[in-house]
C-alpha cells in the first residue's frame, strides 16, 4: 500500500461515474481506457430497500505489487517516496504481463498507444499538494484522500458507534 | 505543473458551478469545482469534468458558414464574421423594416449571463425574448406566481438544514445539481429524512428513507391527500397560517374530494402510507421541503401538482423558514446596489408578446415565456408574423416535441440564425451558423446570483479558441454594431464589466482571489418578517388566485383521471441523467463513451407479457412515427411507465459519434406542441402512449 489511500464512501456516492471523467482528463487517456473505474449495479433490493450499489476500483499500490514483479522490462515502478505504482512509459513494451498478474485486474491495455496504463495515485499532483483527480472533482465528496491510519481510525469509530446505536434501538 | 489557475464557470449544463482550470502553455490541463465556493467545495460532476474534451474536439463549428442548399440539407459555405454580420443584419433590418421589430423571436439558454442578448432584443424593439426554461420551467413558474405573486425563482431550497425532504419527479442524484445534492446528503447524514415520488427506482430513492412508487400522472392525488390530511388532522401551521395564508377554508373544500383512500385508488400508494408522511412532515415543520418539480412539463395538470407542492410548503410554514424555502436576497435588500443592467439602456418594449402573455394571458407574466406558443405565430401570423429568428444556445428541435412539425413551422422564417458552440438539430437547419467559443475559450458578462449568498460571479477565458469562433459579446457586438445599437458594441469584456459593476462598489480585482465576490459574510435567511407583503392582490398567499380567477382559470382544479394504457402501450416518460445534459453533450468523446445511447426502461412483467427481454432491441410507434430503442428490464418501474432520457438519436452528420445512436423521445410526440397545461401555460410531453413492440 502506498503511504495515502483513496476511500469510498457508498452513502455519498451518486454513481455519476465523475471520478472515471476526472482521472481520464488529468491523465489524457483514450476514452476507452480508464485507469480508475466506479463499478455500479442495480437498482437493485437489499436489505429490504431498492438501492444502486456502486464501488470504486483505483489501484490499491499493493506493497508487494505482482505487477511490479512480473515486468520484464523495469517499466513497472513502485516509488520509494510515497508508494505509488506506475508505469514509465518510455520503458513499457506492451506485453501485458502486468494485466495478467494484477488480481484486480487495475492495469489497462490502451489499444491506441500500444502501452499501459495505470492509476499512478496521480504522484504529480500529490507532490504539490494536491488530492487525485478523482478524488478533487467527486461530485458528492464521496471519495476522500488519507493516510491508510486516519482513515482507519476515523471508520473504526464510526462503525463501532454504529454498532452501539443498533444495541440501543434493537 | 499547472502555470496558473485561472476562475471562471462552467458551462457544460444550465446550473453553471464555479470552476478552477490549471493552464498550461494555453491548454487546459484540469478542471474542478472551484474550492473555495463553500457551495460545491472543490466538486465537479461528470459533464463539468468533460469540458476539455469538448474543446479538443473537433467536431463543433470551427467558423461562420452560411447555407448553401436547402434548409438541413447540410451545404455550407464558410463566410468571414464580417460576411456572417452582414448578412445577418440585413436580414434582421429588412424583416423589422417590413414587420416591425416584433417580427423578431429571440430563443436562449436564459441564465444570469443574458442580459446582452435581452438588451439586444429589446433595443431592436421587439418583446419575443424566449429562454430554454420555457419548455420546463413555466408551471413552476406560474404556480408560484399564483400563490406568492412572484416567481419561483425567489424560493431558496435550503436542502442542508431540512429535516424531511420529498423529491417529486425530482430526480436529483442523477440529474445532478451539485450543490443541492451535497446540500441534501449533508442533511440525510445528520440525520434527516427522504421521501422519493417517481415512477421508476433510480440512485435517488435509492437514497430514501420512502419511496412512493406512484402509477404516471396522478400525482396531484397524492398532493391534494397531504393537503387534506394536513388541514383535517390540524397540522398545519395555524400561527403561519392565521398571518400569511388567504382562503384556507376555500382550500379545505377544494380538497374534501381528496381523502387518502381516493389518492390510493389512484395512484397505488397505501392510504396509510401517504398519512404517516403527512404527519412526518409536520413533526418536523418548518424545516421541511416539498419539492415543486423540476421539468415540469409533464401532464395537463402539472400546474396543479406544482401549486400543490407548494402549498404542502405553505401549510407547514416552510416558506421563508431556513431549512426549508427562503426567500432569496438581492444585493439591494442588503442595501448594496446591483449590476448595472445593459437592458436599461433601451425603453420596455411596449408591443404586445406574441405568446399572449400579458394581455390574451393576463395572469401570465414573461421570463422564460411561452416558445411553443409564440413560434406558431410563424405560419399563423397570429397576432402578428414571426420572420426572424435567433437561437443562442438553445436547441429548439432537439427540446420541444414533434419536431417534424417543428420544421415546417421554422421553413416559415425569413431567416434562421443559430449562435451555437456545439452543433444542434437547429443549427443543421438554419440559414447563418455563429460559432460560439465554448465556455473556456469565452468570457461572459458578470452574473449576479439572489439568493442565500447573494453575490456576483465571473466567467473568465482561460485560453485562446482553437478556432474562428467568437464570444458572446463579441457576437452581439457586432451584430448592435450594424443594427444601430452602438452601446451594446463593447470593445473588450472589461469595458462591460466596467459597465455592470459601476457604482456597486467592487472592483474588477475583486474578483481576482475566489473568481467570485461574496457580498454577505453570513448566509441571509429572509424570512417574514412583521409588515411583509406578498405582490399578490390581497397581500397574502392566496389558495385561490385573484390574477387567476380574473383570467377564467382555475387555481386548483378536478382531477382528471389518467387512462390506463392498453396492452402493449406504455406512457412515455422523459428525463435527464447525470452524463449528459439535453443533446448539448451526446457526441462529447468521454461522455459519449460513458453512454452511448439512450434505452428504454420497461417493467420487467410487463415486458414479459410481450415477450421482451432485457437488452432486446424493440420497435416502438405513436402514431405514424415510429423507431427502435434497446430496452433495460426494471422490477422497479410502474408497469404503465415506459421511461428514457432525452437528447438521443441525433441526425447531424458532423457528429460521428452521437449520429443515429439512440431514439429521440420528442419524436414520439405527434401534435405535441399542442399539448399543454391550460392553467399553468406550460407543454404536457408525458401525455403520449407509445406502442412496443418485439423485432
Amino acid at each position: 500500500m502506498s503511504k495515502h489511500m483513496i476511500r469510498h464512501d457508498p452513502q455519498r456516492c451518486i454513481s455519476c461515474k465523475a471520478c472515471e471523467v476526472h482521472c481520464q482528463v488529468k491523465n489524457r487517456t483514450a476514452a476507452a481506457v480508464k485507469p480508475g473505474a466506479l463499478i455500479t449495479a442495480g437498482p437493485d433490493r437489499l436489505l429490504d430497500k431498492v438501492q444502486v450499489l456502486s464501488a470504486f476500483r483505483p489501484c490499491f499500490h499493493c506493497e508487494k505489487p505482482w505487477c511490479v514483479a512480473v515486468c520484464p522490462t523495469g517499466a513497472m515502478v513502485k516509488r520509494a517516496e510515497d508508494g505509488f505504482v506506475h508505469v514509465v512509459r518510455a520503458l513499457c513494451v506492451g506485453c501485458r504481463a502486468c494485466v495478467g498478474a494484477c488480481p484486480w485486474k487495475v492495469p489497462q491495455w490502451d489499444e491506441s498507444t500500444g502501452r499501459v496504463v495505470k492509476c499512478d495515485g496521480c504522484f504529480d499532483r500529490v507532490m504539490q499538494g494536491c488530492e487525485p483527480a478523482c478524488v478533487a472533482g467527486c461530485t458528492t465528496h464521496a471519495l476522500s484522500f488519507s493516510r491508510p491510519n486516519e482513515n482507519v481510525r476515523k471508520v473504526r469509530l464510526l462503525y463501532a458507534k454504529s454498532l452501539l446505536v443498533e444495541k440501543k434501538s434493537g | 505543473m499547472p502555470a496558473k489557475t485561472i476562475y471562471s464557470v462552467c458551462g457544460m449544463c444550465p446550473v453553471r458551478c464555479p470552476i478552477e482550470v490549471d493552464v498550461e502553455n494555453e491548454q487546459c490541463r484540469f478542471i474542478q469545482g472551484n474550492r473555495q465556493a463553500p457551495s460545491i467545495r472543490g466538486a465537479l460532476c461528470t459533464r463539468g469534468a468533460a469540458g476539455i474534451p469538448f474543446v479538443r474536439d473537433d467536431e463543433r463549428p470551427q467558423f461562420p458558414m452560411v447555407r448553401k442548399g436547402e434548409r438541413g440539407e447540410g451545404r455550407w459555405q464558410r463566410v468571414s464574421w464580417e460576411e456572417a454580420f452582414s448578412f445577418a443584419a440585413e436580414k434582421i433590418a429588412a424583416a423589422r423594416d417590413r414587420y416591425g421589430g416584433r417580427s423578431l423571436l429571440w430563443s436562449d439558454t436564459g441564465g444570469p449571463f443574458s442580459d446582452l442578448r435581452q438588451a439586444f432584443v429589446r433595443g431592436l424593439g421587439s418583446p419575443n425574448y424566449f429562454s430554454a426554461e420555457s419548455v420546463h420551467g413555466v408551471n413552476r413558474q406560474h404556480a408560484a406566481l399564483s400563490l406568492f405573486g412572484f416567481s419561483d425563482d425567489r424560493l431558496v431550497l435550503d436542502l442542508k438544514h431540512a429535516r424531511e425532504v420529498v423529491l417529486q419527479a425530482r430526480n436529483l442524484f442523477e440529474s445532478v445539481h451539485i450543490q443541492q445534492a451535497n446540500d441534501l446528503l449533508d442533511s440525510l447524514e445528520n440525520g434527516g429524512r427522504l421521501t422519493v415520488v417517481d415512477v421508476r427506482a433510480t440512485v435517488t430513492s435509492g437514497k430514501a428513507d420512502r419511496f412512493f412508487l406512484i402509477r404516471p400522472g396522478t400525482d396531484y392525488t397524492l398532493n391534494m391527500a397531504v393537503i387534506q390530511i394536513l388541514l383535517k388532522r390540524k397540522l398545519y401551521d395555524a400561527a403561519y397560517a392565521e398571518k400569511w395564508i388567504a382562503d384556507l377554508d376555500e382550500l379545505g373544500r377544494l380538497t374534501a374530494g381528496f381523502s387518502p383512500q381516493v389518492a390510493e385508488a389512484e395512484t397505488g400508494i397505501p392510504a396509510a402510507d401517504i398519512e404517516a408522511l403527512a404527519q412526518d412532515l409536520a413533526k418536523a415543520a418548518p424545516q421541511v421541503i416539498w419539492h415543486p418539480g423540476w421539468r415540469t412539463a409533464r401532464y395537463t395538470d402539472s400546474f396543479f401538482v406544482c401549486r400543490t407542492a407548494l402549498i404542502i410548503n405553505v401549510l407547514l410554514g416552510s416558506v421563508g423558514a431556513r431549512g426549508g424555502l427562503p426567500l432569496s436576497s438581492r444585493p439591494e435588500d442588503l442595501g448594496q446596489k446591483g449590476l448595472s443592467r445593459l437592458t436599461d439602456l433601451y425603453p420596455a418594449v411596449t408591443e404586445q408578446r406574441a405568446d399572449g402573455v400579458g394581455w390574451k394571458y393576463p395572469a401570465f407574466e414573461g421570463g422564460p415565456g411561452l416558445l411553443h406558443t409564440a413560434l406558431g405565430a410563424i405560419h399563423s401570423h397570429d397576432p402578428y408574423p414571426i420572420k426572424a429568428c435567433v437561437t443562442y444556445q438553445h436547441d429548439p428541435l432537439a427540446e420541444l416535441p414533434d419536431p417534424e412539425k417543428l420544421a415546417s413551422i421554422l421553413a416559415g422564417l425569413d431567416l434562421l440564425v443559430c449562435v451555437t458552440s456545439a452543433w444542434s438539430e437547429t443549427a443543421w437547419n438554419a440559414d447563418l451558423v455563429l460559432p460560439l467559443s465554448p465556455y473556456l475559450e469565452r468570457e461572459s458578462l458578470i452574473a449576479q446570483l439572489d439568493g442565500i449568498r447573494p453575490g456576483f460571479l465571473l466567467r473568465r477565458r482561460c485560453v485562446s479558441p482553437r478556432f474562428d469562433t467568437r464570444s458572446d459579446w463579441e457576437i452581439i457586438g457586432g451584430l448592435a454594431q450594424r443594427l444601430g445599437l452602438s452601446s451594446l458594441a463593447f470593445g473588450s469584456a472589461e469595458d462591460i464589466w466596467k459597465f455592470q459593476l459601476d457604482g456597486t462598489g467592487v472592483r474588477l480585482q475583486d474578483f481576482d482571489a475566489k473568481g467570485m465576490v461574496d457580498l454577505t459574510g453570513q448566509p441571509q435567511y429572509s424570512r417574514l418578517t412583521e409588515g411583509f407583503r406578498f405582490p399578490t392582490d390581497s397581500g397574502k398567499i392566496e389558495m385561490v388566485s385573484f390574477r387567476w380567477r380574473r383570467q377564467g382559470l382555475p387555481s386548483l382544479g378536478s382531477y382528471v383521471p389518467k387512462s390506463h394504457p392498453a396492452a402493449g402501450m406504455f406512457r412515455l416518460i422523459l428525463g435527464g441523467c447525470g452524463l449528459h445534459s439535453e443533446g448539448d453533450t451526446v457526441n462529447n468523446p468521454l461522455l459519449h463513451k460513458q453512454m452511448p445511447e439512450n434505452v428504454l426502461w420497461l417493467n420487467q412483467a410487463a415486458a414479459a407479457a410481450l415477450d421482451i427481454a432485457d437488452g432486446e432491441t424493440v420497435a416502438v410507434s405513436v402514431q405514424d412515427r415510429s423507431g427502435r430503442i434497446r430496452v433495460r428490464l426494471s422490477e422497479f418501474i410502474h408497469p404503465e411507465a415506459a421511461f428514457t432520457v432525452t437528447g438521443f438519436g441525433r441526425t447531424l452528420p458532423p457528429e460521428s459519434r452521437a449520429l443515429g445512436r439512440g431514439l429521440a423521445a420528442n419524436r414520439l410526440m405527434p401534435g405535441g406542441l399542442d399539448i399543454g397545461d391550460p392553467s399553468g401555460g406550460g407543454l404536457a410531453l408525458q401525455e403520449h402512449e407509445i406502442t412496443v413492440r418485439k423485432l
